[in-house]
């Protein structure tokens, strides 16, 4: 049997009258590279922000590898193991990208609130960091301020904290948006390296990039669920091609 | 040894600092100044630990100090009428027990929401605990307030606190365990997420904290500190009125952590050191200090947001390039201009101070070792007048040419890899 | 009145304003100075005015420096604005309270209540803060003014791109604000004392009364102003305690007890403090305040 990582049941999201996520039903396998497309405005954003804690879900619940977390606050979901990061780069721009990192690393190594631990004396915390840090290929930048970075290194950036608190089960939102197509290849590949053997669920737009890493693929459209699949099933899906070429003929 | 000597630069030469200066400046009045001006760093360095460490813009953080300091003046009291034992020497630890009790149970209440609110928030409780002072009167003693007698507990090894100099000792070993104790927590796990809190609280809680307890922890031992800190103000001052728990003491630490720069740890040390400093000196000479002062205070704000510190940081790269040299004609340029504005400028005000002066008034003033008649001479009002416009004019000119100056540092500091 | 100047800023820029205040206090003095040469009339329109241009040179040459520092810095420069109005008004017009009084031809007792006489001025001070605040509502939601304000706001882009100028919009609302502080301050100023510790006395409980009523939200801080007036000219006039009250159930506290100190204080003593724990109860269990919805 096939255990489940994530599991939606019926969750739906209202913003005052609009009903933006419309009763979904979704599965996220443990271990599989999972990806969500559709097109703008179908709520692919909104579940991301729905399952990681920071919006309420309007009814339905949600499962983080058999535990219910559908009221947890976003902290108390980061701690179950799940992480994620925001399409939007949301970082911590006043800090150095080693210290962007090393904060991300502390609560999973278990130092909580500390204040009396000295924190470059835990060669853990700074072994871990080093080691995300040359991850994400920004070795030689580490000491710079995370706000001065470039896009791309600041897209790796949140890429590294997202992952570097050694959650199982992660979350990217469009984490190749706006790259050249040097960059996305890059960020294809630390994509691939740094979810090696954990859960990973992404929204993507190129296809290039979902066809290459995504074990299943789900296509949303108007906040629901219109296929769930692997890339060959999706690509012949009659629905998708309905909703996609619908779209594209406007 | 030597390694130990070397990592610990700093410190060891602000301890060495610490002790020679009673040596080099031996009045009383200097002494009793750096007195003050120790507490006062205790004092700045805990409030930079919410506003600058975790962004909580605070218009209440002298109730810390001043319930610390309310709290202490009785217990000394007590080991004075022989009730308990404990001596003086360590009495400031149950004032920042105290600060501490107070900052952990406001901060339930305050520390939900940064910027704005908790702003308001934290001046409507400094408000209310200042209101209450005034009732309570069998606690804070009303408009007399509590005075003490620190000699009260007795000698403890030779110290017995009869001498200002014993109190500036004792100040200043509480000032350095604070101090490096201060700095210390920024090296925590705590302190460094404090920092993750304030620039970005909604991605702190994606890595698993929960940004109000944050806030709330560090809003504790902030007010621990700044209880010590009124623990030493009663030691030095043996008297406490609820004025040290009022709107003007909170304001006058904002000034102090403001001024000296809050992006740093060593700004608000340079900050107490000027404030205090400036208080004490220019109230001699001026009766327009507390102008001056909001005049400085606005031009910070405005001009340099990260405070002294934050301009000596700014010529850190260019110093290690050694290109300090190629700033040094533009600044000169600016010093004297800036001088020339700044002396129109001071005289305008000493001028008209000295004329609505109803004592004073009519008869002539010593402005700078110049004896002028301001009431009768016109042409005195013309010269600073005059004075002043130029150096202005000059002044906002020569801003233009350090502009310039920089500019034409950054191929070279680029090209050095340190820009 | 007061804190309707300041929820417009607040609620139309996001800017908490320290020097609030301190614009009250300047439309008092300027008020005592325009009226010293014009008499009481044409200052009631001067004054505002005059006090209005200050904030506007203040926004245009000081906050607007400081908009790009954030929320904090704004704060923090109306802060110290505040310090250096206040010995601006030294400067000019000494320490000690200035003789600024109620006009003669109001100066006369319009009814009375019981033993209580209410004096003309005040009903004519009710009647002009009342017409202003209605005045403020409409203009604020039916003109087309009001909807460029607050549009301004909120999608100050897109304002920009539709061809107001965004930072001009800005600049009148706060220029506004300290108008109406400076009204306030012209028909208080004589009611009370103009002297330069006018602003802190006022200062902080018109914070009070924005908290409470919600920041942002013009109606509530009526709401809430009125509340709070009405609380603390009650408490005043009740001079009970809880030894009091222990008397009419029977009970009687004498001095050797050790709470005697805590009970013997009166409700009238209590009065200053009564707004402040109003204001954090209502943090503590309602923190948008009594009418608010806006997050900060």
């Amino acid at each position: 049997m096939i255990t489940s990582a994530i599991k939606l049941s019926r969750v739906t999201k209202n913003f005052g009258q609009t009903e933006i996520i419309k009763g979904i039903d979704l599965e996220i396998r443990d271990g599989e590279r999972h990806a969500i497309i559709g097109p703008n405005g179908a709520g692919k954003s909104t579940l991301f922000n729905l399952i990681s804690g920071r919006f309420p879900v309007t009814s339905g619940s949600i499962e983080l590898s058999g535990e219910d977390i559908t009221e947890m606050d976003p902290q108390s979901i980061n701690r179950k193991g799940l992480s994620r990061s925001f399409q939007i780069t949301n970082i911590f721009p006043k800090m150095s990208v080693y210290e962007n990192v090393r904060c991300a690393v502390l609560w999973g190594l278990g130092y909580k609130y500390s204040f009396w631990h000295r924190v470059d004396g835990l060669t853990d915390a700074s072994e871990r960091t080093e080691e995300i840090v040359e991850l994400i290929g920004l070795k030689d930048l580490r000491a710079r301020i995370a706000g001065v970075l470039t896009y791309a290194e600041q897209r790796a950036l949140e890429i590294g904290v997202t992952i570097a608190g050694g959650a199982r089960v992660i979350l990217l939102d469009e984490p190749t948006a706006g790259m050249s197509l040097t960059e996305r290849n890059d960020a294809v590949d630390l994509v691939r390296k740094v979810t090696e053997g954990k859960t990973l669920v992404m929204v993507e737009h190129d296809m290039s990039v979902v066809f290459g890493l995504a074990d299943r693929i789900s296509v949303l459209v108007y906040g629901q669920v219109i296929a769930t699949g692997k890339p060959s099933e999706i690509q012949e899906n009659s629905a998708v091609q309905e909703a996609y070429l619908g779209t594209e003929q406007k | 040894m030597m390694n130990f000597a070397k990592n610990n630069f700093i410190w060891i030469i602000l301890v060495a600092v610490f002790l020679v200066l009673p040596h080099v400046f031996s009045q009383s009045f200097a002494l009793s100044l750096m007195t003050q001006m120790a507490i006062a760093m205790i004092f700045a360095l805990s409030y930079n630990m919410l506003l600058g460490q975790v962004g909580l813009l605070s218009f209440g953080h002298a109730v810390y100090y001043g319930l610390g300091a309310f709290f202490t003046a009785h217990l000394i009291n007590w080991i004075a009428s022989g009730v308990i034992w404990m001596p003086i020497s360590l009495v400031p630890i149950f004032g920042g027990l105290c600060g501490m009790f107070f900052g952990f149970i406001i901060g339930v209440i305050t520390t939900r929401r940064p910027g704005t609110p908790f702003a308001m928030i934290s001046l409507g409780i400094a408000e209310m605990v200042a209101a209450s002072a005034l009732m309570f009167t069998a606690f804070f003693g009303g408009e007399a307030g509590i005075d003490t007698n620190r000699t009260a507990g007795g000698p403890l090894m030779g110290v017995s606190l009869s001498s200002q100099i014993q109190v500036y000792y004792l100040v200043v070993s509480w000032c350095i365990f604070s101090i490096i104790g201060m700095y210390a927590i920024t090296r925590t796990p705590l302190g460094r997420m404090a920092n993750a809190v304030r620039d970005n609280p909604e991605r702190a809680k994606f890595l698993g904290y929960n940004p109000t307890r944050v806030r709330w922890m560090s809003m504790t031992l902030a007010g621990f500190f700044a209880g010590l800190a009124g623990s030493l103000y009663i030691i030095n001052y043996e008297i406490v009125t609820f004025e040290t728990l009022g709107i003007l003491e909170s304001g006058r630490v904002v000034l102090m952590a403001f001024i000296g720069g809050i992006g740093h740890f060593w700004g608000p040390i340079i900050g107490a050191i000027l404030v205090t400093f400036l208080q004490s000196a220019l109230s001699n000479y001026t009766e327009a200090w507390l102008l001056y002062f909001g005049l400085l205070f606005l031009v910070i704000i405005m001009f340099s947001p990260g405070g002294i510190a934050g301009l000596i940081a700014k010529h850190e790269p260019v110093m290690r390039a050694n290109l300090l040299g190629r700033l040094v004609p533009s600044y000169a340029v600016v010093a004297a201009t800036g001088a020339a504005m700044l002396l129109g400028f001071v005289s305008i005000i000493e001028m008209i101070y000295h004329v609505e002066s109803a004592i004073s008034g009519r008869e002539p003033m010593n402005l700078f070792g110049v004896i002028i008649d301001p009431s009768s001479s016109v042409n005195s009002w013309l010269v600073v007048l005059f004075l002043f416009v130029v150096g202005t004019t000059f002044f906002i000119k020569s801003t233009r040419i350090v502009g310039k100056a920089w500019e034409d540092l950054g191929p070279d500091l680029q090209s050095k890899g340190l820009l | 009145m007061l804190s309707s100047g300041l929820t417009l800023i607040f609620s139309m820029m996001g800017v908490l304003n320290f020097a609030h205040a301190s614009f009250y206090m300047l439309g008092a003095y300027a008020a005592y100075q325009v009226g010293y040469f014009t008499g009481f009339w044409p200052a009631l329109f001067l004054a505002p005015i005059l006090v209005g241009a200050i904030g506007a040179v203040v926004e245009r040459y000081g906050l607007r420096t400081v908009h790009k520092f954030g929320h904090v810095a704004e704060l923090l420069f109306t802060f110290g604005l505040a310090y250096v109005i206040e010995e601006i008004v030294h400067l000019i017009w000494g320490r000690a309270p200035v003789d600024y009084r109620v006009p003669a031809s109001l100066d006369f007792t319009i009814f009375t209540i019981f033993t209580t006489q209410y004096p003309a001025y005040r009903a004519f001070m009710m009647a002009i803060s009342v017409s202003m605040l209605i005045g403020l509502y409409l203009m604020l939601t039916k003109t087309r003014i009001g909807l460029i304000v607050q549009a301004s706001l909120t999608h100050p882009d897109m304002v920009e791109a539709l061809g107001h100028n965004v930072p001009r919009v800005f600049m009148f609302v706060f220029a506004g604000g300290a108008a109406l502080a400076g009204l306030a301050g012209v028909l208080g100023g004589n009611l009370f004392i103009t002297e330069p510790g006018m602003a802190f006395a006022v200062g902080t409980i018109i914070f009070v009364v924005v908290v409470f009523g919600g920041m942002g939200s013009l109606p509530g801080a009526f709401v809430a102003s009125l509340l709070i007036g009405t609380i603390q000219t009650f408490s005043v006039a009740l001079d009970y305690s809880f030894v009091n009250l222990m008397h009419l159930v029977g009970l009687e506290i004498t001095s050797e007890s050790m709470f005697y100190g805590l009970s013997t204080i009166t409700l009238s003593q209590l009065a200053p403090v009564l707004p402040y724990m109003l204001l954090v109860l209502m943090l503590i269990f309602r923190p948008s305040g009594l009418m608010g919805n806006r997050e900060t």
